[in-house]
Parts: C-alpha cells; structure tokens; sequence
C-alpha cells in the first residue's frame, strides 16, 4: 500500500483555501454513512415515521392559506394559493434547514470534533445532501400537487425555465453551506449567535417571496428584496412552474456569484477555526 | 532510518479565564501586529503550566518545546501527573487541536483513540454504529465489511447488533466501541486511557490485543495512562511530562522510576486533622492517622526490619450498626495488598472516640521504595463509606543488613526466604 510511507505533517496554520480534496475523498464513506444517520435518525420512535417530510409542508400551507391568504388577504398573483405558497415553501424550507443545522456545525459536534479528526467540512457537507433528500421527497409532493392543478385547467403555465430547477438548487446549497459554514465559525467564539440565527432565520423568510410575489412590493423597497439572492430563486422557481411572477436571468447569476463568493469566504474561515475551535469552543 | 514520528519544537498555548471577555481585542492587537509584519504580542508572554501557583499572565503554555522522536514499532509511554500536558500532547498528535508553534512529521496514517465508541449514535443499531464509528475512526467502508464478523466476535455482542445501542449496557457498548478500535489498521496508534473501562475479562483482551498491534504488526503506539501497571506492561520507552515540559525520555522502567520518586517529594506518614481539611461523612469525622514502627515515635524514620503501625482516631457521627475498615498498599500505583480488619466492629452509639491500630509483621516491605496508603471505612452490607485515596505516602528504610549483597533489593515487596545449601 502506497499510504503507508506517505509523509504528513501538522503545523499550526494552514493555508485558508486548501480544500483537502483528496483528504475529504478518502472521507467519502464518512460522507455517505452522515447522510444515512442524518435521515434514518431523524424520525425514529415516531409512529409516522418518514411521512413527517410530507406532513411539515402541509401544515404550513395550510397554516400560510388560513393566516395570509383569508386573513391577510395578499394576492398570489393569479397563481392557486395553495400551489403558491407550497412552492414557496418547499424551496425555502430547503434553504433555510440548510442553514439551520450547518450553522450548528461546530457547537453541536463539539464532543465528537474534541476525540478524532475527520475533515470537518464533511459534517455540514453531509447536512446539504442528506436535506436534498428531504426536498427531495417535499418536490415530489409539489409536483403532484402541481400536476393536479395542471390538469384541472387552472390558470398556470409552466415553461422553459423549469430547466434551470438543478441550477437553483445548486445556488440555495450553496449558499446555504457558505452562510452556514461562517456563522458556525463565528458561533464558537461569540456563542450569542446561535440564538440570532433562529430569529433572523425568520426574518429572513419574510424578506425573501415567499408568501407574497415580488410584484406586491413597493418599488421603494424592491431594492432590499433583490439584494437578497435568495429572493430570485424563490421567485424564478414559482415562475417556472406556473409563468406568473418574473424571470430575471441577471438576478439569477448574481445569485451564483454570490453564492461562490460566500462559499469561498466561508471555507476559508472554516479553516482556520477548525483547527483551534476546540480550544474556544 | 527514519523515525516514524518527529516532533519538534511543539508547544501549545492556552488563555486561561473567560473566554469571550476581551476576546476581541485581543484579535484585533493581535491581527495589528502581524499586518505590520510584527512577532504575535502573546506569543511572548505566557508561563509555565504550574496547577497550584497563581500566575500573573492570562496565557499559559500547557505545552512547550516539545522535541521527540518515535522510531517504528515503538510503544511509548506518555506519563505526568494532572495538567502535565499528556492530553494536550495527544490532542495536538491526533488533529484535534493545532500546535501554537512547531511542527510534527509522521510517517502513514495516524488514528486516535481518545475515547472509546466516538460518535455513537443511540438511536441507531451496533451494526450501523460499527460502520459509522468506523468510518469516523477513518476506515473505508470496504475494510469494515471485511472484518465485520471478527469485529463482532471480538466485542461479545452478536445477540444485540440488530438493537439500538441506547439498550445497550454501558460495558458494551463500550466493547463494541473497542472491537471497532481494534480492527483499526494505522501505521501509528494514539491511546489515551481508553483501558480503565470494561470488566477485567475484556481489560485482558484490550491489553493482549495492543500488545499484539505493536509487537506483532510493528506499528507505532502511543499510550497515556495513569495505570503506571500498565504502562509499564506495554510500553517499551516513556516521557515525563511535568508542567508542559519534557523532562525525561527513556526507557520506560527509568521513567516510571523518576516519576514515582518525583512523588516522594510529598511524604506524609502522619496527620492531625482540624476542622478545616478534615476528611469526614455523616458518619464519621476523622482526627489523625500516622504510621510508625512499634514502639517509635511518628517522626522516626520507618523501618522495614521492624513491624509497622498504621494507627487511626476516629469519631462516630451517629449510631453505626457495623463498621470495619482496610487498607490499600500500593507501590508505584499497583496495589502490593489489601489488608482489613476481619471482624466489624459493632453497635457503636454516637460520639464515641474509637482507636484502631494495625499492626503489619517486619520484614515485608521493600526499602527505598515509595509506597501509598489508600484508607477505606466500610459499613454493613460491605458499602465503601469513606474512601480516602493514597492518604499517606511513605518510603521506609532499613537499618542493617548482613550477606554479600549491600546494594539496592528490587521488589515491590522483600520478604525474609529461610535458605539452606543442601551439599
């Protein structure tokens, strides 16, 4: 074996955007067994087991129908309400449990980073994909919700954009991971964040088209709304699928580059807490 | 040839005190610093790691220049009393946390085993969590199937692997955590005191199977214990650690050699209690304790030619059905006897004043060796009531001897044999 004679070395830094790609590729079965933890776990000793995934997006639309579609009475644009704020939530729902649990990252696994090294990327990693399967499994009931009213005549037109859907979910992973990976950085020295992050989560939704289209804003305050890159993702996905709300291509590429910019910054302040967190932490 | 593992100049600094309180200006004096091209202002300051003196600095060196080479299929000892920097050490060595300064070069891959069953999960099942916990250990998924059923085998845990490990006892799930360690195959194994778990039956399997991993296999290992028994059992060199300082590199008998006399420094044969150290229970309340010769004094010096008293006072808190009391003789922390006082004393009222002398026959003990008494008050149904560790500590001497040898005995103990040359 050719590992065994390989020479390694620790030193006190590392370079701040030294990925370890083939260190986290030797990882791979790590990355793999995370994934299956992370779901398997989730719903064990329940009596309905993985069909929360199903249950969480239901009651929210409900709940979103009731409270800002009959109470509140914001317009969906033409779109059946129950499709508009399902697709609203399906990819924030991704996005923000992204955000969520990799924020988490390093307090949250303090005990097992304290006893074994492992690239410690691979946890928040492992935290996107095992959540793609969650989505998953929340499109899919979308999409036959969708279908539904596709076949019942409503007023929807799906249309070419659709094709970029693997594209937004690229952007909202990463994204995620990048916000994520920061904020768990920060969280071990300044822990104040932790409780932050679930509030601002919050206001975040409310900043970003999810229960109302982006043409219901102000123009004085569209501004906020565009800077946020989540908002064009939202806001293309709902109009891919049913033609109603806008389509901005250049909205959608900043996004992108906010998203690798972001990533980049935030492995780069991975990195170098990674290595001392344990003495913060 | 090379040395399998090369530690140089590593030290490790910590800040002592709140973390997060001025956290930030210290980055930020820090960052200023090094922008210009500056040496960091902390790095500078800093003392020695000394548990017990207040210092004046925020920042202590729990490490520092540390240099040590390991060759391959070494089994080295790492020894030190609390807060020697042994952890630290093994911290640094398995990637947990980075050095403050210095480098390490090693040769293969290194796995950790700082506690035993790292990300458990306990929802999930043994078998999933041998995978997992493989996996974490850095294993590839295909080398796990591989030994699968050894694994299995060597925990004792076929019955439950379909369970999830929150029914597991705690004893297995330790082993299971263990047979996962075992089947690991590093070029270099880091250990920390993963052995003072199980029963002694899986103890025994633990030991045989890191002796097996170095000797047999070659590999490097690296093991920090308090066990100086097992230490000495598996190890073939050792380092002394005191104050995050290396003090001695060697083979491992001379190194469980200085560290034992390092104890001596703290002899203590007798105490008089008073109320504010005193060690005592809703029971009892201790007033002395000594050791002497029969018929000495306390202070004399103690001699192993001699029978030795161990006297202790003491008072009753309440009424005691039954109580007895024994103590523990250890030599460099392995226990030479258990001694106790066969029958329990009963139906003793409260407040009463009870002296209780122990006499131990002569020539039994070792001269020139450092011994320890862990004391241990027993009441009925054999619960240990009051348990004071290594209470005293002692080395006795002897004061004639007649033979051709004069030198130092070794032993933990020195008996008198009767010999007779039959010609």
């Amino acid at each position: 074996m050719d590992s065994t004679d390989k020479i390694s070395t620790i030193t006190p830094r590392k370079s701040l955007f030294d990925l370890k790609l083939n260190e986290i590729w030797s990882y791979r079965d790590l990355f793999v067994l995370f994934i299956r933890r992370d779901i398997t776990v989730s719903y064990k000793q329940t009596v309905l087991g993985p069909l929360w995934f199903l249950i969480q997006p239901l009651l929210t639309t409900l709940m979103f129908l009731l409270v800002f579609g009959r109470i509140a009475r914001i317009p969906t644009g033409g779109v059946p309400p129950v499709l508009f704020y399902m697709g609203g939530i399906t990819v924030w729902n991704y996005f923000s449990d992204c955000l969520r649990l990799t924020s988490d990252t390093f307090v949250k696994n303090a005990g097992l980073f304290g006893k074994v090294y492992f690239p410690r990327i691979i946890t928040p990693l492992s935290i996107v994909s095992s959540n793609l399967v969650k989505f998953s499994i929340q499109f899919i009931l979308f999409l036959s919700v969708f279908l539904y009213y596709y076949f019942s005549d409503a007023q929807i037109q799906p249309n070419i954009s659709l094709f970029l859907l693997p594209v937004y979910i690229i952007i909202l992973a990463i994204l995620s991971l990048g916000f994520g990976l920061i904020i768990s950085a920060m969280t071990t020295k300044y822990r104040d964040l932790t409780f932050l992050i679930q509030f601002g989560i919050q206001l975040w939704m409310y900043a970003t088209p999810v229960i109302y289209p982006i043409s219901q804003i102000p123009e004085k305050y569209r501004w906020v709304i565009m800077a946020n890159p989540v908002s064009h993702i939202v806001e293309a996905f709902k109009y891919g699928f049913t033609g109603s709300g806008s389509f901005y291509l250049n909205g959608i590429i900043y996004s992108g580059i906010f998203a690798i910019v972001l990533f980049f910054v935030g492995v780069a302040i991975f990195n170098r807490t990674e290595k001392t967190f344990m003495d913060t932490v | 040839m090379t040395p399998a593992i090369r530690i140089e100049n590593i030290s490790k600094q910590y800040r002592l005190g709140l973390v997060g309180t001025g956290t930030l200006s210290h980055d930020l004096r820090r960052w200023w610093h090094i922008v210009r091209g500056k040496e960091d202002p902390y790095l500078r300051i800093g003392e020695v790691n000394d548990r017990s003196t207040k210092g004046i600095s925020d920042y202590i060196w729990a490490l520092k220049d540390i240099n040590i080479e390991v060759q391959q299929g070494d089994v080295l000892g790492i020894i030190g009393r609390n807060g020697a920097g042994k952890s630290t050490l093994l911290k640094i060595l398995s990637k947990v946390t980075a050095p403050t300064t210095g480098s390490i070069t090693y040769k293969g891959r290194i796995a950790s085993l700082l506690e035993v069953g790292t990300g458990f999960h306990p929802e999930l099942t043994g078998r999933e969590n041998l995978y997992l916990n493989g996996a974490i250990l850095g294993m590839r998924k295909i080398e796990i199937e591989r030994k699968f059923a050894e694994i299995v085998d060597f925990s004792g845990c076929e019955r439950y692997i379909d369970t999830p490990v929150k029914r597991y006892s705690s004893g297995m799930t330790v082993r299971l955590g263990f047979a996962v360690a075992a089947f690991l195959e590093p070029e270099i194994l880091v250990v920390d005191e993963v052995l003072a778990v199980g029963d002694a039956e899986f103890q025994k399997k633990a030991i045989g199977k890191m002796h097996d991993v170095s000797k047999n296999d070659g590999r490097t290992v690296l093991f920090v214990s308090h066990n100086l028994a097992s230490v000495q059992s598996l190890c073939t060199k050792g380092i002394l650690l005191t104050n995050g300082k290396l003090t001695a590199n060697d083979h491992v008998s001379t190194i469980i050699d200085l560290y034992s006399r390092g104890n001596e420094s703290q002899k203590t044969s007798y105490i008089t209690w008073t109320d504010k150290n005193r060690p005592n229970n809703e029971f009892i309340k201790l007033l002395s304790i000594e050791l002497r010769n029969k018929g000495k004094k306390k202070q004399d010096p103690i001699l192993i030619n001699l029978p030795i008293e161990l006297e202790i006072n003491f008072e009753t808190k309440t009424f005691l059905e039954s109580l007895g009391f024994s103590y523990h003789l250890l030599n460099k922390g392995a226990t030479v006897f258990v001694t106790g006082t066969p029958t329990h004393l009963r139906k003793i009222p409260e407040g009463k004043i009870i002296k209780l002398i122990g006499e131990l026959p002569k020539d039994i003990l070792n001269s020139e060796e450092f011994y320890s008494i862990t004391i241990v008050f027993v009441l009925k149904n054999h619960q240990f009531e009051l348990e004071i560790p290594e209470v005293l500590k002692f080395v006795p001497e002897e004061s004639e001897r007649e033979g051709e040898y004069l030198g130092k005995m070794i032993g933990m103990t020195r008996p008198i044999v009767k010999w007779e040359w039959l010609c």
